[in-house]
């Protein structure tokens, strides 16, 4: 390769481990992520195979719990929560923003080392003995009862978080400060308002968890009573605190998923996304209802009945913004002029998935249905089709939306087509038949369970092995594209946004000269031959 | 194995119906909406695909119009489970007069249950068919969940509170109960059976279990050992009689009101300063560290039985 990008600007493990470039350091995220996901993925791989038989015959129910606790936690702190902010938002948003980097670099970089060392000291607590207290950490169990690294993995999480809060005053800062000029706030691409969102949650709520996770370890080590009631503690002081964190998480999870989409139904349909400024307020509301909500969790946990009731009718306004957006995408749709390719294909099974996910959503916000359905595989069943058929869909899209611009090459077109294929049938026939058992009764962290249960289950196993060999059809694509990938134009889906306009892979610095914008966000209509007079 | 597929639990409360009622209608909604949108997709999706390269469609800015109606549909929709759904739980939360009262103490991993006439249970509970029954529950250790699927009942069970379910069962049979708060290793091994039995058979069946004691003479002696009526006597001069008291709203010290029930006993003999009685002294001593889990049942349902007393 002749010219000089961000790749072969420099060489060597050093100036990759002290790079400021925001898309080395996205990279880094990607290599990360990409092995905490497959690290979270193994853990599944285990608890679907023990859940082929109603008898815990695979594995020790202790080891059991751990297997789910660090598939939980992998997944969640390490995978869902950084992946599109740390890695496409990273690489992105100076671009469609038209500047050189993020408004800190240093503290980017430092983000990504909180990141890992967080997250090599989780793995390390699971290698040298393992949690079992559940993702959720509920006290008293956490605090008191569990003999096993329950400081270790929380510590991991603590260090974690700080990444979060980092990653977030940058991105705030930067959408702030540091668009091109002309580059109003309602000209910002969807996948910024969504950014904005997110990060603001980040800001905001990650603190909580901090705070709540050091009480845990501070009953734990020194027995002051904060949490458990033999202790003179209160345990549903926890479940407070933890889900004041923990429900604003999920949106962390899946609004720059939602800002994905977003780019993606408006480039394959060749249309301004139907409804703008509706769209980038509900990521806004969202964020904001968001914080109100917490207590959907607790529904029977003894808190108080007229609670249970507040937090039910927030919890339906919160799914209102969802829906616009849902209703908005559809609407995007009309008229366009849609082509399929592979990240096309990842958005409309988001599109199809998260309206499953959402609709769901509504069971567990109805007071009388969530007290059946609550603790059950219901619940398993309704996160993961908005963080798998949600969350993950928008990433893989999203992935292979930007690849030619982060690598410089194409990935393998009719193989990424058969996997989005594969990957959607296997996720939906690993996690629709837990609705049903979810309503049946079976309750979720059940290492053992009736044997009326078992044939759901299998079917449950058999889908998880086809989703399993899905992911590893991507993971082998691209990294084969990057040898042998055809070279990637500037351009390759006919995109607007500032990032399509600079070479792949773009130079260290982005832009030789900032770019100035005087045109909406998505300016995919009819363009006026030259010569002839524009029409409105 | 593929015999045995049920895709829908078993409906054995007069609860059950109800919730499963609400269920149809969430799921009625749910097709609908997800037909919708699969629907125009694929709509959309076959008719306006990308004949040319060169296509450039004209830009739709959006509608107000569309976007206030797909606000207010669902916000309506959804608000009619929100009400459907709150009215069930306040009936969650009314266990009906003349309910059977039983006792659940949940520790790692069993569910230990007595009877109002005494009797003990481990990991089974046997009930009448067409009777209240309303469960007062705590735990030992962490905290666990009573969870009856047939029933469509759940309620977390926590240690240092009592908290309180009901149900009434309207179908003969045995049933699955599970723990539904993740407690540990054998949390999945946290399991037993609820036995539904005509009353004729559920009275033949106490009358063939023994008697471990009768709660209340057994609550009875422990006030009597503890002194308890020292203070709490008719004349109400050092602390107040707890006779009729119980269903009744107690005025604090401070303002606040507070409901006599099972809770506010148990709190008031573990830590009798949190809630004072407007007018008295905090002069009652704590005897947390003198009774056990069972004493402090036995000592509640005595204290409740003595408003039962006034009001046959």
């Amino acid at each position: 390769m002749s010219t000089k990008n961000y790749l072969n600007a420099d060489y060597g493990f050093r100036s990759w481990l002290t790079t400021l470039d925001h898309k080395r350091i996205a990279l880094l995220y990607l290599l990360s992520i990409t092995f905490f996901f497959f690290i979270g993925g193994a853990f599944a791989v285990a608890i679907r195979l023990e859940l082929m038989t109603p008898q815990g015959d695979l594995v020790q129910s202790e080891t059991y719990n751990k297997l789910f606790t660090m598939h939980g936690l992998m997944m969640i702190f390490f995978f869902l929560v950084p992946s599109i902010p740390a890695v496409l938002g990273n690489f992105l948003l100076p671009l469609m923003l038209g500047a050189k980097d993020l408004a800190f670099p240093r503290l980017n970089l430092l983000s990504w080392y909180v990141y890992t060392i967080g997250g090599l000291f989780t793995l390390w607590a699971v290698v040298f003995g393992g949690v079992d207290t559940g993702w959720t950490f509920y006290t008293p169990y956490s605090s008191t009862y569990a003999n096993t690294n329950v400081i270790a993995a929380a510590l991991g999480i603590f260090i974690t978080g700080f990444s979060s809060i980092l990653t977030g005053l940058n991105f705030i800062v930067t959408i702030h400060k540091m668009r091109a000029p002309g580059l109003t706030w309602f000209r910002l691409p969807l996948f910024v308002w969504a950014h904005y969102a997110t990060s603001l949650i980040m800001v905001l709520g990650t603190p909580v968890l901090a705070i709540t996770i050091l009480l845990v370890a501070v009953e734990r080590l020194f027995r002051v009573g904060i949490f458990d009631p033999a202790l003179g503690g209160d345990p549903l002081l926890f479940q407070h605190l933890f889900w004041f964190y923990s429900h604003p998480a999920v949106y962390i999870m899946i609004l720059p998923g939602m800002g994905v989409i977003s780019e993606l139904i408006a480039c394959f349909s060749r249309k301004r996304v139907f409804g703008y400024g509706f769209v980038a307020y509900s990521s806004l509301a969202i964020a904001v209802l968001g914080f109100f909500v917490w207590g959907h969790h607790m529904f029977v946990s003894s808190q108080s009945m007229y609670a249970g009731l507040v937090f039910s009718i927030l919890s339906f306004l919160v799914a209102i913004p969802s829906a616009v957006k849902i209703f908005n995408w559809t609407a995007t749709l009309y008229k366009g002029s849609i082509s399929f390719q592979t990240p096309m294909l990842y958005a409309l099974g988001f599109i199809g998935l998260f309206t499953i996910g959402g609709l769901t959503g509504l069971f567990l916000a109805t007071l009388a249905v969530d007290v059946h359905v609550h603790d059950t595989y219901f619940v398993v069943a309704h996160f993961h089709y908005v963080m798998v058929g949600g969350m993950l869909m928008a990433y893989l899209g999203g992935l292979h939306f930007w690849w030619p611009k982060m690598t410089g090459r194409m990935y393998p077109e009719g193989l990424a087509k058969f996997a989005a294929v594969v990957i959607f049938l296997g996720f939906n026939l690993t996690f629709f038949p837990q609705f049903l058992l979810g309503y049946l009764g079976m309750p979720r962290r059940y290492h053992v369970y009736p044997e009326e249960f078992q044939v759901l289950n299998v079917m449950s196993s058999a889908g998880a092995s086809i989703l399993g060999l899905g992911y590893l059809i991507p993971m082998s694509y691209f990294a084969w594209s990057l040898r042998w990938g055809k070279r990637a134009e500037k351009n390759p889906w006919g995109a607007k946004g500032l990032e399509w306009e600079v070479p792949s892979p773009p130079t260290t610095f982005n832009f030789d000269t900032t770019p100035t914008v005087t045109e909406e966000a998505y300016d995919y209509g009819p363009k006026p031959e030259p010569g002839e007079v524009a029409h409105v | 194995m593929w015999q045995n597929l049920p895709l829908f639990p078993d409906s054995a409360s007069t609860l059950a119906g109800k919730v499963d009622g609400l269920y149809f209608y969430l799921i009625g909604v749910s097709v609908f909406f997800t037909l919708l949108i699969a629907g125009l997709l694929v709509v959309f999706s076959l008719r306006y695909r990308r004949k040319s390269d060169d296509d450039r469609p004209e830009p739709i800015e959006g509608s107000i119009v569309l976007e206030l109606t797909w606000t207010i549909i669902p916000l309506l929709l959804s608000l009619v489970m929100f009400g459907w759904g709150a009215w069930l739980f306040f009936q969650e939360h009314q266990a009906p007069g003349g309910a059977m009262d039983v006792y659940v103490t949940g520790k790692q991993w069993m569910w230990k249950i007595q009877h109002p006439t005494g009797q003990r249970e481990i990991n089974e509970l046997h009930v009448p068919v067409g009777r209240p029954v309303r469960l007062t529950m705590t735990s030992e250790d962490v905290i666990h969940s009573f969870f009856i699927p047939a029933f469509r009942m759940k309620k977390d069970v926590v240690p240092g509170r009592y908290t309180e379910a009901w149900f009434e069962a309207t179908e003969e049979g045995t049933y699955h109960l599970f723990c539904a708060e993740y407690c540990g290793t054998k949390h999945s091994q946290m399991i037993g059976s609820v036995t539904v039995m005509s009353p004729s058979a559920y009275e033949a069946w106490l009358d063939g279990e023994p008697v471990a004691s009768d709660p209340i003479a057994a609550g009875a002696a422990l006030w009597e050992g503890l002194r308890c009526g020292t203070c709490h006597t008719a004349d109400e001069s050092r602390g107040p009689s707890l006779a009729g008291r119980y269903g009744t709203e107690v005025q604090l010290d401070g303002g606040k009101q507070v409901l006599f029930d099972e809770e506010y006993i148990r709190e008031s003999i573990l830590r009798p300063r949190a809630k004072i009685s407007l007018g008295y002294r905090p002069l009652m001593p704590t005897y947390e560290s003198q009774l056990t889990g069972d004493d402090l049942a036995h000592l509640v349902q005595y204290v409740r039985s003595l408003s039962e007393d006034k009001t046959p």
